[in-house]
């Protein structure tokens, strides 16, 4: 039996091949966001729709893409696509893939954020003349964010993780390169802990990303990070009191 | 009278929600500088009217015009078409609103909820609209607010605020949809003062109110409705001292009791 190597563990955790790995964990995380953030946008607000088709159209997209292995998506786009003559890359594929899963989930909850406005602002958005878009952007959305941010930062700290999905079509990010380091060195143990710690790192490091969002979106409101604000304890002390 | 000293012009307005007819033919014209008070028993149309008027609801029959300008429709040789979301949103420009809830948004300081419309709506330069917000906040009577959030004011304040909202708008209407209902008793004469002034201005205002000292002073016709009906329209002193019909001979009763 080997035993635990502290050298090699201490080598591998400053090693370059891992730490680029690492990167693109990061940024294909980041970039998913992103398409996620789109795609969830549109359907969250299809799904709000007054008419019936974007509702429908955006309930069918969540209904697959939620209803289906982000696995088998994968698998689906990378391999199984090129059948039907359509070849995308590794990265377009993890793009399209891990995206269009991503934005299913956060179409439900930019939705609920959305829910979540009083009737009132959208009355009183209206009754200065703003036209729907601006509605949004000026008046809706920053009041949704702090309501979306919490779950929406529970959604990228397990997308940090997700895209590990992607080593299965190849896409050298973190898991990938810890396994294909593994098959040249053997050290699997010491590998493997070196890639837990570095998403441990990217997952702690957004932990504080989120806890500045969600206090700079409850600033108006008076709430400390993490905190509810002052509104919400008012509330509680009075219902107490009574 | 010529239609352009009209600021309101509603036309056999129906309102239905679902089998609910809210609203039962309800016609009603306002000239320019006009105060006109709106009373009625609850659940009468009176805030449904209000809502009708600037088209944050779409009326099933019946037109409105504001200033001469049909809202929230087209005419075409087949009738009315209701607008696109953009157009009706140019026609509420004129048209300001207030809420009994104040509805302001509470992401936005004072000067940050005043200069929204103008910044976003009008696309004014944000330091000329900033410059606006303050003279709006002194005449409300809140000039040291400018920087506060909406949770760090009272009632009566945000009221205040709002109404500023409304007038940087520079509308050429007036709705205020019982205004001073979810204010404390002793914040209720902040708000009334600053409409009273700004009725002096020359504001054209439909207010729905259940202040009748208010009504009393300020107005200058009071129109009381009744299950989605003008049921009497009258100058004040005429309402208040001998009204004509049954109605609104209860409806006094009750609330002068």
């Amino acid at each position: 039996m080997a035993g635990w190597d502290w050298a090699a563990f201490q080598k591998y955790l400053l090693n370059r091949y891992l730490l680029e790995g690492a990167w693109t964990t990061v940024w294909l995380s980041v970039a998913v966001m992103a398409i996620g953030l789109a795609l969830g946008l549109g359907a969250a607000l299809m799904r709000l729709s007054r008419h019936r088709v974007p509702r429908d159209v955006a309930r069918f997209y969540i209904w697959l893409m939620r209803g289906t292995p982000l696995l088998v998506q994968l698998i689906i786009i990378y391999t199984g696509l090129p059948q039907l003559g359509l070849r995308l890359t590794v990265i377009q594929s993890a793009l399209i893939g891990l995206g269009l899963n991503e934005g299913a989930y956060l179409a439900e909850i930019i939705r609920a954020g959305i829910l979540s406005v009083p009737r009132g602002q959208f009355d009183a958005a209206r009754g200065v003349g703003m036209p729907y878009w601006t509605m949004l952007r000026v008046v809706i959305l920053p009041q949704a964010a702090r309501v979306i941010i919490p779950p929406l930062g529970n959604n990228f700290n397990g997308l940090l993780k997700t895209t590990s999905l992607a080593s299965v079509i190849s896409l050298e990010e973190l898991l990938r390169r810890s396994q294909m380091l593994i098959q040249l060195e053997f050290k699997v143990l010491e590998i493997f802990i070196v890639a837990a710690c570095y998403y441990l790192a990217m997952t702690t490091l957004w932990g504080l990303v989120q806890r500045r969002l969600e206090a700079h979106f409850g600033r108006p409101y008076g709430a400390a990070p993490g905190r509810p604000s002052r509104a919400i304890e008012g509330t509680l002390l009075e219902q107490d009191a009574r | 009278m010529a239609t352009s000293d009209l600021a309101v012009q509603a036309v056999g307005i129906h309102k239905f929600y679902g089998p609910l007819h809210v609203l039962r033919g309800i016609d009603l014209d306002v000239r320019r500088g006009q105060v006109v008070v709106v009373v009625g028993p609850s659940g009468s149309g009176k805030s449904t009217l209000l809502r009708c008027l600037n088209h944050l609801e779409a009326v099933q029959r019946g037109t409105v015009r504001v200033c001469g300008e049909l809202i929230g429709y087209r005419e075409t040789s087949r009738g009315l078409v209701e607008l696109r979301d953009a157009e009706v949103a140019r026609h509420r420009r004129r048209i300001g609103m207030v809420f009994q809830q104040f509805n302001l948004f509470p992401h936005l300081t004072a000067e940050g909820n005043i200069t929204a419309g103008p910044v976003h709506v009008l696309g004014e330069p944000r330091e000329r609209a900033a410059e606006e917000a303050r003279r709006l906040l002194a005449l409300v009577g809140l000039p040291e607010k400018a920087q506060a959030y909406p949770a760090q004011l009272s009632g009566g304040q945000q009221q205040r605020v709002a109404i500023a909202r409304a007038l940087a708008m520079r509308p050429e209407v007036m709705l205020f949809d019982e205004p001073t209902s979810a204010l404390d008793p002793e914040m209720i004469s902040e708000v009334l003062d600053v409409m009273t002034a700004l009725s002096r201005q020359g504001m054209t205002m439909l207010v729905v109110t259940h202040e009748m000292g208010f009504a009393r002073a300020v107005a200058n016709r009071v129109v009381f409705v009744d299950e989605g009906r003008v049921v009497e329209d009258a100058p004040p002193a005429e309402f208040f001292r001998r009204p004509r019909t049954e109605r609104g001979r209860a409806f006094l009763d009750k609330i002068l009791h």
